[in-house]
């Protein structure tokens, strides 16, 4: 984490590396790995789905919370009331909730209307990823509407008055100052709430959603086993979280930080 | 077809007497209350051992924490907990075999504790320790010139002059552990959120449990936040206001 330079070369660091190592040796011989390879496509699978959950969410949620923070940080009351209180509920409640409510309670809801049922959408809603798929995006709206809210209040005023003064109309100074500005302000906060994105997309798996997690869940219930399933998933969403972070950083990198 | 809203508006459900299921929900806020209350102490006892590892513990325990940190941030809470709760219940059966002892069964409250602060702890740890940091330098060698012992330094300089800067992270926290306690739903400890879908899936009222359910949730979560914003006020006392 901190800017301290340390080297992998230090003598403890090759002793704790030696002893890391040899615990995944001693993992790989002494327990049951045998069931990867029948499983091996379907994991892949998994994590496809898993991959795509997450980046269908976390654009869709991205995209409803521009609004969100738009109206929160500049609209009349009667659109940053309703707004705010989106963003409080949707924080004040466990997403696991939200997510049983959309699925059982939503479901259930739409069973009693003969004309949801013989329409085209009731394939759709009788199965379950619609509602994972919404849960997850209206979560990720509420959280990062509340960091674009302040994304958007924090770009300075006199960049807006500049942009007024070259003559942009609002809709052009929106799309070329403000809206950039504050995106690039909640980039390092977008980074982290993306993974923990990532980390929120198994819950899906608790209403059927076919993702990595429920893969694995699959594998402990044929084949008995406690610990190898789970750690290998362990292993998965790190590697995911890592493949994340340094997207998001190589991304960073690229936006100047000082324009000319 | 109207069906639903006469589903929705039937509130003798929520009743506290047997026939109704208030009761059994409250029930659930009294276990996901005490499971986020002590989780979210135990984390903060590891965050204190791990704020002072961090920074003044020599290089191999540095390294064994950052290992510590970063594994339970890059894993979801769900497995973590899956992993947490059986791995847990586990090795203290073995350790109860080794010393001879008979088989414990370990309550789901006790275990969704453990779960809950050792995830905690990692979070915490990072919070302490960058309000730790945030302490000036030379606040502590005034402390020091003028002979307070190393006690004294701490409370009378270092936990106060930390105090505003570790509130807000640790007050978010508490908010994600008393949601963080949901997950527990999933490894059957009969919280809240396990409670309403067994009451939903008796009555069919699924609409009206999980909505009084969020409405308890989110009671937590305000009521938390007048806390909050009072011990944020104490501790940014003498402080120059933001913004």
């Amino acid at each position: 984490m901190g800017p301290e330079i340390r080297s992998w070369r230090e003598p403890h660091r090759l002793v704790l590396l030696a002893i890391g190592i040899g615990i995944i040796v001693f993992a790989a011989i002494n327990m049951r790995w045998d069931w990867l390879p029948r499983y091996s496509g379907r994991l892949v699978e998994g994590v496809g789905t898993t991959l795509w959950l997450l980046f269908l969410t976390s654009a869709l949620g991205f995209l409803l919370a521009v609004p969100l923070g738009l109206v929160q940080a500049a609209g009349p009351f009667w659109l940053s009331g309703p707004a705010r209180m989106f963003c409080t509920v949707i924080r004040g409640t466990p997403l696991l909730l939200q997510l049983w409510l959309l699925y059982y309670g939503l479901g259930s809801l739409f069973a009693y209307w003969p004309e949801i049922r013989q329409s085209w959408a009731w394939p759709y809603l009788r199965s379950a990823w619609p509602y994972g798929v919404l849960a997850l995006t209206l979560s990720f709206a509420g959280y990062e509407g509340e960091v674009m809210r302040g994304a958007f209040a924090g770009v300075p005023k006199g960049e807006l008055e500049a942009a007024r003064a070259y003559g942009m109309s609002p809709l052009t100074a929106f799309r070329r100052i403000w809206l950039p500005r504050a995106i690039h302000r909640a980039l390092p906060t977008l980074a982290g709430e993306t993974v923990l994105q990532l980390k929120a997309t198994p819950l899906v798996a608790t209403i059927t959603v076919v993702d990595v997690y429920a893969i694995i869940s699959r594998v402990r219930q044929d084949t008995y086993l406690t610990y190898e399933p789970l750690l290998l998933l362990a292993l998965i969403y790190m590697i995911l979280t890592g493949i994340l972070v340094l997207a998001f950083r190589w991304l960073e990198a690229k936006v100047p930080v000082k324009g000319g | 077809m109207l069906d639903w809203i006469a589903d929705l508006a039937s509130w003798e459900l929520l009743a506290l007497e047997p026939p109704g299921w208030g009761g059994v929900l409250l029930g659930g806020l009294a276990v996901s209350l005490q499971v986020a209350v002590g989780g979210y102490i135990l984390g903060f006892l590891f965050g204190v051992g791990g704020a002072t590892g961090k920074l003044y513990g020599g290089p191999i325990l540095r390294d064994l924490l950052d290992v510590y940190t970063t594994l339970v941030r890059a894993v979801p809470e769900l497995v973590l907990i899956l992993l947490l709760y059986y791995a847990g219940t586990d090795a203290l059966n073995q350790l109860m075999l080794l010393i001879g002892a008979e088989r414990v069964d370990i309550s789901g409250l006790a275990a969704g504790i453990f779960v809950i602060g050792v995830v905690q702890g990692a979070y915490q740890t990072e919070v302490l320790r960058g309000a730790f940091k945030a302490v000036p330098h030379g606040q502590i060698e005034a402390a020091r010139a003028y002979g307070m012992s190393s006690l004294q330094v701490l409370r009378r300089i270092t936990l106060p002059g930390m105090l505003p800067h570790a509130v807000p992270g640790l007050a978010n926290l508490w908010l994600i552990a008393t949601k963080d306690t949901a997950l527990l739903a999933v490894v059957g400890v009969a919280e809240l959120t396990l409670v309403t879908r067994q009451a939903g899936g008796t009555t069919k009222s699924y609409f009206l449990f999980f909505c009084a359910a969020g409405l308890l949730y989110l009671m937590v979560t305000l009521i938390s936040n007048v806390g909050i914003r009072r011990v944020e006020r104490y501790a940014r006392r003498g402080m120059p206001a933001v913004r």
